[in-house]
């Protein structure tokens, strides 16, 4: 493992060190290629086995056994020729497999004959009143604390969302000891019908199912009922969160907490993917935006090959199978398999990875968000929390003839702060949508303006010190 | 559909004009083949700059700066203009040498808009600056606005006037007959006696429909923007020898220019960013504010805009025609010339003459039998 930087060039890059990127470094070891694997996080594992190699063994066992799973794709990169950087932010990405990178503090630019994507995804941004205020966080923030350093919140918490991770992060708490306040579950009553057509299908994969009803039952042998079909969410307080208010059959209801976590899925983390011009579209089942790939994971862009939750969310031992496809495809594509070989040895991973999907229709319908959640925030609530642009002013600029996001983007700020929109995009698309009638498509997304993560002036000063005006 | 004029181009240009014309009762429709100020027009950095113009620009220059400060009178609106001055900074006594001799060109010019000032008055200006700077060439009332605003504001005014304003009207073919042009667009054929061609990075093959190819050159030139900081500076900087445009805006920001260009595919109007050049532009503002080093900098874009070979706009009638109009070219500083283009072309339709001098600009100066 090395400390300094990376070299200039590798045959293959991967970018993102969760269940993906893990097992596509340990597919492509070994074939004698020159391997990096980048990752932004300080240890390995993603977010699902983040802290896998350092977390005590009494929190491990509060995790799941699920969790124990990252042990050995952790311990199969630490003893390969793969160069692993920990602690590396992707700034730029393009066709050219240019890769800009910070690595600690220093800058550089490197590139590769083949990148794998495994960047993974983030917790769908869903704004509604209140959702800015200290004290409210994503139900994945609060999955970091307990991984990472095992805290947990000590005064109790209100959860909120729709989800398997609010599900699993409830089950998590209640064996941690947390005081679970509320457990409200948004999601909308006829999903149970949306979903049956997929219910044969998803019995097929019914581990995930019946692991989903244990944690149910579990929770609710401990106490805790969950509140079905909840609405109206908003979070009030002063200087912080304060109360969490909701509605649930018919009623208005407050609860005093100074903790709100929510989730309401995950979506695919898209942004280097967009920026190295990598063809997207929209699917309607998962609610996101997603790159196009073939079964090999390779995109639009020759030599971007991107796997796992980064192409549409799968899980994590999709992303782990995927992971291992891409890696073959890259290992092929760089002349150290035939076709044939690759073929074979994909075989059982293809096969894997056809079962592990049987459970996604049913997952996609059952958790479906109604379009009121994601399209309808209140006029005054923040859309943007970099710039603080509110619905009303989106909408203010739609109705002055603006109808597309980039167009509301320069009008309104939304998206140019230093988190590049990855906050609030989805929510300019469904907004700009619903106030035109146009579908999400035809709105379309923010264009990429990289660095992708903001870039010093003396890092970025730092790189092709030969070149002059 | 028929009109008066037909206008090419929905940039800074093509509604500056369209206002105009609108402004004494002509009728027109401006075809825009995305949506308004997509490219250059929206994008741009804003400067509004008389400082360091080209002697043929100067005159157009400062009749536009007399039209920006009064924006509000014209378009309703201040586009967020603010006119702290803009500085060309001496670094050396080889620079002061060569800005004194540009003061003393704009002088004998007979204009007093540029003047040297000496280290302490440059400091005074702009404490932030790194010690060791020999003076400065100011323009005053310089200043800059927010393009995409701009834009919006001129166009909204030209609408309420009665302009339309057709997006997604991409111009596939242009044809004339004894009385009128005829445009055909995927939005359907559009007819006036009337041609105007602001088209910008694409007004190249409109000229050469019009018989008068012209040797302009696609370019996308970069910008980027950092993370909101505390007011440190007021005045838009440039330096005599080095390629830099560097402002902090109204909110805080710093805009960081200096003419570097991206890798630009233009059949596809995609940009990608050069960082190499970039590099330099972050190593040019680092040797003039080294306290800077920490700030982020947290988007980089580059608009597509014209560039024509000696760096000067095209704004001529047609050689070719009687009844065509050209404004483009403008090579990365049209932002600020764009309310006087509008007026100099409306007075071309309207009146056939300009009380300004547009002979530099002639469309026939790049003819090859000249």
């Amino acid at each position: 493992m090395s400390t300094a930087g990376p070299k200039a060039h590798y045959s293959l890059v991967i970018i993102g060190a969760g269940p993906a990127g893990l097992a596509a470094a340990a597919a492509a070891a070994g074939h004698g290629l020159d391997i990096a694997l980048l990752d932004e996080q300080r240890a390995p594992g993603g977010q699902i086995y983040r802290a896998i190699e350092s977390i005590p063994s009494e929190r491990a066992r509060l995790l799941g056994s699920e969790y124990r799973r990252g042990e050995d794709l952790v311990g199969a990169i630490r003893n390969s020729d793969v160069e692993y950087f920990p602690d590396t932010q992707i700034w730029s990405l393009n066709r050219e497999r240019e890769i800009g990178l910070v690595h600690g503090r220093s800058a550089a630019m490197i590139s590769a004959d083949q990148v794998v994507l495994a960047g993974g995804a983030i917790e769908r941004p869903v704004p509604y009143a209140g959702w800015t205020l200290p004290g409210v966080m994503n139900a994945g923030a609060g999955q970091i604390l307990l991984k990472a350093q095992g805290i947990v919140p000590a005064n109790g918490v209100v959860l909120a969302g729709s989800g398997a991770l609010l599900l699993l992060l409830a089950w998590q708490y209640m064996r941690a000891g947390v005081q679970i306040k509320a457990l409200l579950d948004f999601t909308p009553m006829h999903n149970h019908l949306r979903a049956l057509p997929y219910l044969p299908r998803a019995l097929l994969a019914r581990h995930y199912l019946l692991k989903g009803l244990q944690y149910k039952l579990d929770l609710k042998r401990a106490g805790i009922t969950t509140l079905q079909n909840v609405s109206d969410l908003q979070a009030d307080g002063k200087q912080r969160v304060e109360s969490v208010s909701y509605r649930h059959r018919g009623q208005q209801h407050t609860i005093k907490t100074d903790l709100l976590l929510t989730h309401f899925g995950v979506i695919p983390h898209i942004q280097l993917s967009q920026a190295a011009g990598c063809r997207h579209y929209w699917d309607k089942s998962q609610q996101c935006w997603r790159p196009q790939v073939d079964e090999w994971g390779n995109s639009s862009v020759n030599g971007i090959l991107i796997a796992g939750d980064g192409v549409g969310i799968g899980g994590a031992r999709t992303a782990e199978h995927a992971g291992r496809l891409t890696a073959l495809e890259a290992v092929r594509a760089l002349g150290r398999v035939s076709q044939h070989e690759r073929d074979r040895l994909a075989r059982n991973d293809r096969k894997w990875m056809r079962e592990e999907q049987h459970i996604r229709p049913f997952l996609e319908a059952f958790f479906h968000l109604p379009g009121k959640l994601l399209a309808a925030p209140a006029d005054d609530t923040v859309v943007c929390r970099c710039e603080e642009v509110t619905a009303g002013a989106i909408r203010k600029a739609i109705s002055e003839g603006h109808g597309d996001s980039n167009q509301v983007k320069f009008l309104t700020r939304c998206g140019m702060g230093p988190c590049q929109g990855r906050q609030c995009a989805e929510s300019v698309t469904h907004i700009v949508a619903r106030a035109t009638g146009k579908s999400l498509p035809e709105v379309g997304l923010f264009r990429v303006r990289p660095p992708i993560t903001p870039l010093t002036l003396e890092q970025l000063g730092s790189l092709f010190p030969d070149e002059t005006e | 559909m028929k009109t008066d004029t037909l206008i090419i181009g929905g940039g800074l240009m093509g509604c500056s004009t369209a206002l105009q014309l609108a402004k004494r009762g002509a009728r027109c429709v401006i075809l825009d083949k995305d949506s308004p100020g997509r490219h250059a027009s929206g994008v741009n950095a804003g400067g509004l700059r008389r400082l360091n113009r080209h002697p043929a620009e100067i005159p157009l220059s400062v009749a536009s700066a007399e039209m920006w400060h009064d924006i509000e009178s014209l378009v309703d609106n201040d586009c967020d203009t603010r006119f702290p001055g803009q500085i060309r900074v001496a670094e050396n006594r080889e620079d002061m040498q060569k800005l004194q001799e540009r003061a003393a060109l704009v002088r004998d010019l007979g204009y007093a808009h540029e003047e040297i000032i000496e280290r302490d008055a440059l400091y005074q200006l702009v404490p932030a600056l790194t010690p060791n700077c020999e003076g400065a060439l100011i323009c005053r009332d310089d200043g800059y606005g927010r393009p995409f605003h701009a834009l919006n504001a001129f166009r909204r005014k030209a609408c309420s006037l009665g302009v339309e304003c057709h997006s997604a009207a991409r111009v596939d073919q242009i044809d004339r007959d004894r009385k009128e042009w005829r445009v055909i667009t995927p939005k359907g054929e559009y007819r006036a006696p009337v041609l105007v061609n602001c088209a910008g990075a694409w007004a190249g093959p409109i000229a050469a429909t019009l018989g008068e190819p012209v040797p302009l050159k696609a370019g996308a030139p970069m910008l980027m923007i950092s993370e909101r900081l505390p007011r440190f500076i007021e005045p838009v900087i440039g330096a005599a020898s080095r390629k830099l445009s560097f402002k902090q805006m109204q909110n805080g920001t710093l805009l960081i220019g200096g003419a570097h260009m991206a890798e630009l595919d233009f059949k596809q109007q995609l940009t990608e960013m050069n960082w190499a050049k970039l590099a330099v532009s972050a190593r040019t503002v680092l040797a003039l504010f080294p306290q800077l080093k920490d700030v982020r900098i947290v988007r980089t874009w580059a608009g597509i805009e014209a560039f024509m070979p000696d760096h000067l706009p095209v704004i001529s009638r047609s050689s070719t025609s009687a009844h065509a109009y050209h404004a483009f070219g403008f090579s990365a500083h049209g932002f600020q010339m764009s309310p006087v283009v509008g007026k100099i072309l409306s007075q071309l339709i309207l009146d056939d003459q300009t009380e300004l001098p547009i002979a530099p600009f002639d469309i026939r100066r790049f003819r090859k039998d000249r």
